[in-house]
């Protein structure tokens, strides 16, 4: 009925150490690699090749924070992972938008990953009203914040950056900064 | 200790750039103090969740740099299966596909009714002779005494239809629309000075919309010589026209363009023009700029605004040629000199007046 999908696949343990290790080629080859299966998933269940995008990259997202974290066993077939955590994202936005049909057409076998979806809505949720939060906060306390907190910038290249005379100034300002980001973070409902 | 000298020993802390000592004195400090301890696990997560932000954000930009690279297209193509496709496509949305399709055909049937296409195409057009009261059967009789000649006319408003005709020859051979005078019993023909004069129809190319008449009242005398000549070759589009006629008793002037060298669906009988035209303007002459009828005025589509019609003057030539010879007295003697052509418009239709009559029809 459907034809299986062909490609130079990274081994399991491969895709592991790839995370593990930033690489980009591992990445590359594990995002080819498995597309096309989550593309045939989604088109062929009421949905478009960008929804496929969206929720395969999710699913990505997902297994890279698990390696990450360190907590992913390699229990079933990461094959079987992705497709299950896509077939799973999918029926939750299937049934959000009401196009749910009471039945999905399916590829591949599956196990149930509820509790993953679960962790990553939350993980999500928390994405979300921290993109928000940061466009709020507007410049320079947004550069200063990322520089800082994600981009692990010294305080003195930050100075220069901003050029601050005073490396107190610069410490004070980022006080502030961070006072009103978290303020802003936790507003939000 | 400010607050801001705070975050700075706990983001030390947490980062472990504490010498051994001060992460001591630091751990003391922590177990004391439950505000302090709060603070520092509080911010410890915040960091965190923004670190992961950061994180993720790159990490969507590499995963939609290699998306990139994918021809997501052509594997959508491969992937989906086909027949079911349509199958489920009908198992789920059949209730949108059927209204989406009863909307099509409703829509397509109200633009075949609304631009006419549903009924024939006479109905497209308003033929535009003026239907100018309603007969009352009393003067129908008289009138019709009238057209036997048993009583000399008295012109009235008592005319069923009216139109417009404008000399072609100086013995007051008149050219006007076919629909004007089709069905008339007797015609008459009034000049601008109110002057009514019998008029009989000589001639008719009825799928030419075409009617020539002639006056025959006794009273009448010849015609100057006929300013305008009618002119052959087609006009272009974008043309100047004007037309000169009576939708009314008092005469009336308008001008436009030639906007199109078809007429309705296409038909090159007829120009469409760009004049705004009313009922009684049929059988008007169309001018153009050096004062050559190019047209005769015929009608306006029902539903669109502005779109108007006006039969070429060629067809007119081929039926004045058409003429059998045995119903003229004489040959046909068409003017070949315009002497309008370096006039004004203003002069030009000063002179026209003499020339367009308005043609009234009693049936």
């Amino acid at each position: 009925m459907y034809k299986e999908v062909k490609g130079s696949i990274p081994t399991d343990s491969e895709v592991i150490l790839g995370i593990l290790n930033n690489s980009e080629s591992v990445l590359k080859r594990l995002y080819v690699a498995y597309f096309p299966m989550v593309l045939q998933l989604i088109i062929n269940n009421n949905g478009t090749p960008d929804d496929a995008k969206d929720i395969y990259q999710e699913a990505i997202i997902i297994l890279y924070n698990k390696v990450k974290a360190g907590d992913f066993e390699l229990s079933s077939k990461l094959k079987t992972f992705l497709y299950s955590v896509c077939r799973r994202l999918w029926l939750k936005r299937l049934s959000q938008m009401a196009r749910y049909g009471g039945d999905i057409r399916d590829f591949h076998e599956y196990s149930p990953v509820d509790d993953e979806v679960e962790k990553q809505n939350d993980m999500d949720i928390q994405f979300n009203k921290m993109g928000v939060a940061l466009q709020q906060l507007g410049e320079p306390c947004k550069t200063i914040m990322e520089d800082f907190y994600i981009n692990n910038r010294s305080m003195q290249e930050i100075c220069e950056r901003f050029g601050y005379t005073n490396a107190d100034n610069a410490k004070t300002q980022k006080y502030k900064c961070l006072q009103r980001l978290k303020k802003l973070f936790f507003q939000q409902k | 200790m400010n607050d801001s000298n705070l975050l700075e020993e706990i983001e030390r802390y947490l980062n472990g750039e504490m010498t051994p000592q001060e992460h001591k004195q630091f751990e003391l400090l922590r177990k004391g103090d439950t505000a302090i301890n709060n603070k520092i696990a509080e911010h410890e997560e915040f960091a965190k969740v923004l670190k992961q932000y950061g994180d993720r954000l790159a990490l969507e930009t590499r995963l939609n740099a290699i998306h990139d690279e994918i021809d997501v297209h052509t594997l959508a193509e491969e992937l989906i299966v086909h027949p079911s496709r349509i199958v489920s496509l009908w198992r789920n949305h059949h209730s949108k596909i059927s209204v989406a399709a009863s909307i099509a055909i409703f829509a397509i049937l109200s633009t075949l009714f609304i631009t006419g296409n549903l009924s024939n195409q006479e109905s497209k057009y308003i033929q535009l002779r003026r239907e100018v009261g309603i007969l009352k059967q009393k003067t129908e009789t008289l009138n019709k005494k009238a057209a036997q000649g048993t009583i000399r006319p008295v012109i009235s408003a008592t005319d069923r239809f009216r139109g417009t005709g404008f000399a072609i020859t100086t013995n007051g051979l008149i050219a006007t629309n076919y629909h004007v005078v089709n069905g008339a019993d007797s015609i008459y023909v009034q000049n601008a000075a109110g002057k009514s004069f019998k008029a009989k129809v000589l001639y008719t190319e009825p799928q030419n919309d075409i009617a020539i008449l002639k006056i025959v009242d006794t009273s009448f005398r010849s015609l100057g010589t006929i300013p305008y000549t009618i002119k052959k070759a087609e006009s272009d589009l974008a043309e100047s026209v004007y037309t000169y006629g009576y939708p009314q008793d008092a005469p009336h002037f308008d001008e436009g363009k030639v906007t199109s060298a078809v007429g309705l669906n296409g038909d090159s009988l007829d120009y469409q023009i760009s004049i705004a035209i009313n009922p009684g303007n049929s059988g008007s002459p169309l001018m153009d700029n050096r004062g050559n009828v190019v047209g005769i005025i015929q009608g306006k589509q029902t539903q669109l605004e502005g779109v108007h019609f006006a039969v070429k003057a060629s067809y007119l030539l081929s039926a004045i040629h058409n003429i059998p010879s045995d119903s003229l007295t004489g040959k046909i003697n068409l003017n070949t000199k315009n002497t309008l052509a370096g006039l004004t418009r203003v002069q030009q239709v000063k002179k026209l007046n003499n020339y367009v009559f308005i043609v009234k029809v009693y049936q």
